[in-house]
């Protein structure tokens, strides 16, 4: 007879992996997206003063790759910011409980599923 | 109860006494920033979703001078964030093997800046491109 005991397995590597994931492209696109969206096209630096506008903006996330790129973007910056903020808050003092883990990843979690559904109404 | 009262030794701000510790936090902290401005994305994308007048709306709102300050601290803490997940690789990732030997983590930490480079630089030329 097997003394081996059935382990539940840990879902840490998928929000491990998610974090990773977000962390790689805050870290390859970031700071450049930030330029561009809140900075250079408000101003109309560098780029055309319509690069943003509602055309524009409506035909890439009706694109099958804008749409992924966006979705990325989003669902996987919350995630990354999400396991951050809540592996963190034992530094300040905060027991990371059910309550944080869920207010943690929930965040994360209803910001994919609004990312997802405005990209999907918005067709292809 | 027991009216002994044990020291217990404080432990609030403990970080602020070790520069390491200092920058640890201070690269922790990017994550709100990297939050905040996933959520003003996702407002955008909202925004997009109802139409026009909403869209055109949010892009008057990115003009405010208060929103272009916001996008400035948010560009000092993504960049940072930048800086710092390339230079914690050697820490953070596993060694890397070329030719049965283990990269320095000088050369690591330098292709993953090089690299945050020329793909910062490659989204604008593809945003410019496409803008035309």
């Amino acid at each position: 007879m097997s003394t081996m005991k059935v382990r539940k397995r840990s879902n840490a590597p998928i929000f491990w992996g998610l974090f990773g994931a977000g962390g790689m492209l805050a870290a390859l696109f970031g700071p450049m997206l930030v330029f561009i969206t809140g900075i250079a096209v408000p101003l109309a630096l560098l780029l055309p003063a319509d690069t943003m506008s509602y055309p524009k903006m409506l035909a890439f996330a009706q694109n099958f790759i804008g749409k992924a790129f966006i979705f990325a973007i989003i669902a996987l910056f919350m995630w990354h910011a999400a396991h951050r903020i809540y592996h963190s808050l034992h530094e300040i003092g905060i027991h990371a409980g059910m309550f944080a883990k869920l207010l943690c990843y929930g965040s994360a979690l209803v910001c994919t599923v609004i990312s997802a559904v405005v990209l999907l109404g918005l067709g292809f | 109860m027991s009216k002994r009262r044990p020291y217990v030794r404080p432990m609030g701000g403990w970080w602020k006494k070790n520069p390491f510790f200092v920058e640890y936090m201070v690269h922790e902290g990017t994550a709100l920033f990297v939050a905040a401005y996933a959520v003003t994305l996702l407002v955008g994308l909202v925004r997009l979703g109802q139409g026009e007048a909403a869209w055109n709306g949010w892009l008057e709102a990115m003009k405010s001078p208060l929103s272009i300050v916001f996008h400035l601290v948010l560009l000092v803490a993504i960049a940072y964030h930048a800086i710092t997940w390339f230079k914690l690789f050697p820490l953070t990732m596993p060694p890397m093997v070329v030719n049965g030997k283990r990269l320095e983590p000088n050369v690591v930490v330098g292709g993953g800046w090089t690299a945050a480079v020329v793909v910062a630089l490659g989204l604008l030329a593809v945003v410019w491109r496409i803008a035309q």
